[in-house]
């Protein structure tokens, strides 16, 4: 069914509405999303839903080149995003799709936006990321945590001490020097979210704010989808969606 | 930057010719030969083969022990395998004016892909970074005459290769045939819809090179020869 995903059919999978909810949350680093992440999980459980999360390159295919790639910085940037979507593929059929079939709720802790915004800025144009990306579930719900650059940087300086490499951009030689290319390459991103923040329809968060403050918004807008109405609603949707023709082997 | 002679159909000063077809279709023995006679005729080429490398390979056997391959990340594999090599072995020959030879080319994973039930238009824009070869050659045979020289030259049959993953036969040759049925009959299909050189490989080795020495001889009308490099600095 190619309604389930952004427009590209995913042989061999289960037809039909799958009864888990898929739940994103994007942003950069130091937007506060892994603190955002942990806290939504331990609310929906505690609330009886069960939780599995993902992220990017956890997958055991790809990972491993993943880092042997970031290490050698040897690859090009085509191969590099096909490399990201392999692995994203990966976890999608092998880890979320289980998921979401078991009727668990999946909380990814950045998805395919964050992958694209980083080919887009490496040189891939935004129409080749939009359909390579085409087989990815459409998610119940995107949040954007949006946080200025000046507290992105704050943080992570007070995270780790320093900027981070892949973070910082520095493999694009937009600047030698990382706090420059670090608020550049920040801004490139920032212009891709923008876009894909219409396109893909997402919630965006004021993460300039405490994390508390944060949460209590993100639960407002995710427990809506536990109730009885959504739940009618889902069910409406599923029948009421005309079933395509079956794409050609 | 070397800007002369832009080739009509990517706009790089080199020249790409394909090589593509079933696996014993001959096609390299013909890409090696034609390699030969233009290196031998004045002509600075490059010849590259599409095979598994070890990044995708080790990735493949890991994935095959797991069983946790489909076919959209087996295609995906192959899409980072091809523009690793793309984008490291075939682009600076191409720049540099080369001709360059590719055995296996993208139309490889468009029938690959197809075979295992793939999005074609999902795989022709993963692969849409690739650029269109002035010539692409077709190298048609049936598949009962590719298991013959397979079996013939005792090479052994991929589990892959014979589509084993997708459960059309438990039978090793069964299923090869029947899976390479699938690829031939997309090959047939857009060798027509991407316009390539369709040859006719039943036939010796002699009259298909002399064939293709003669498809390839308007194209390289003009472009220059390590000797005219030379002379005209």
């Amino acid at each position: 069914m190619t309604d389930r995903t952004y427009g590209t059919r995913l042989p061999g999978l289960p037809e039909g509405d799958l009864p888990g909810k898929l739940i994103v949350i994007e942003g950069a680093d130091g937007s506060g999303r892994s603190t955002e992440v942990a806290l939504l999980k331990e609310h929906l459980e505690v609330e009886g839903h069960a939780v599995v999360d993902t992220g990017l390159r956890r997958s055991t295919l790809v990972s491993e080149e993943i880092d042997r790639a970031k290490q050698g910085h040897t690859l090009g940037a085509t191969t590099l995003a096909l490399l990201y979507a392999a692995d994203f593929a990966d976890q999608l059929e092998n880890k979320i799709v289980p998921a979401l079939s078991a009727g668990s709720t999946v909380l990814a802790d950045r998805y395919i936006y964050t992958l694209m915004a980083r080919a887009i800025v490496r040189g891939a144009s935004r129409d080749w990321a939009r359909r390579l990306y085409g087989f990815a579930f459409r998610p119940d719900l995107v949040l954007f945590l949006d946080a200025r650059p000046e507290i992105l940087l704050h943080r992570s300086i007070g995270k780790y001490g320093s900027l981070d490499y892949w973070e910082s951009g520095m493999d694009l030689s937009l600047s030698r020097d990382f706090f420059e290319s670090f608020f550049l390459y920040q801004d490139r991103l920032a212009r891709e979210f923008e876009w894909m923040s219409r396109e893909y329809d997402f919630h965006t968060v004021d993460a300039n704010r405490r994390p508390e403050e944060v949460h209590a918004f993100v639960r407002d807008l995710v427990m809506p989808l536990y109730s009885k109405a959504a739940k009618a609603r889902r069910v409406g949707r599923a029948r009421a969606t005309p079933r395509g023709p079956a794409a050609s082997a | 930057m070397i800007r002369e002679n832009p080739s009509p159909k990517h706009g790089y000063p080199g020249r790409l010719f394909v090589f593509e077809g079933l696996d014993g279709s001959g096609k390299s023995t013909q890409a090696s030969l034609l390699g030969k006679w233009l290196a031998a005729t004045g002509y600075r080429v490059f010849r590259t083969e599409w095979n598994s490398s070890e990044l995708v390979s080790s990735t493949i056997r890991r994935g095959k022990k797991k069983g946790l391959l489909t076919p959209t990340t087996f295609s995906l594999m192959h899409a980072v395998d091809f523009a690793d090599r793309f984008e490291r072995t075939i682009l600076p020959p191409l720049r540099a004016g080369y001709v360059v030879i590719c055995d296996r080319y993208s139309f490889t994973a468009f029938v690959r892909d197809a075979a295992r039930g793939c999005d074609p238009d999902w795989v022709r824009t993963i692969y849409s970074f690739a650029p269109t070869p002035d010539v692409a050659f077709y190298f048609r045979v049936p598949v009962k005459v590719t298991l013959q020289r397979k079996i013939a030259s005792r090479l052994k049959i991929n589990y892959y290769e014979a589509g084993m993953d997708m459960g059309l036969s438990e039978d090793l040759h069964d299923s090869y045939e029947r899976f390479q049925g699938r690829i031939k009959k997309e090959y047939d299909r857009i060798a027509v819809t991407d316009r390539m050189t369709i040859i006719d490989s039943t036939r010796a080795v002699e009259p298909i090179q002399e064939e293709l020495r003669k498809a390839v001889r308007p194209i390289l009308q003009g472009f220059p020869k390590v000797e005219t490099l030379l002379h005209d600095r």
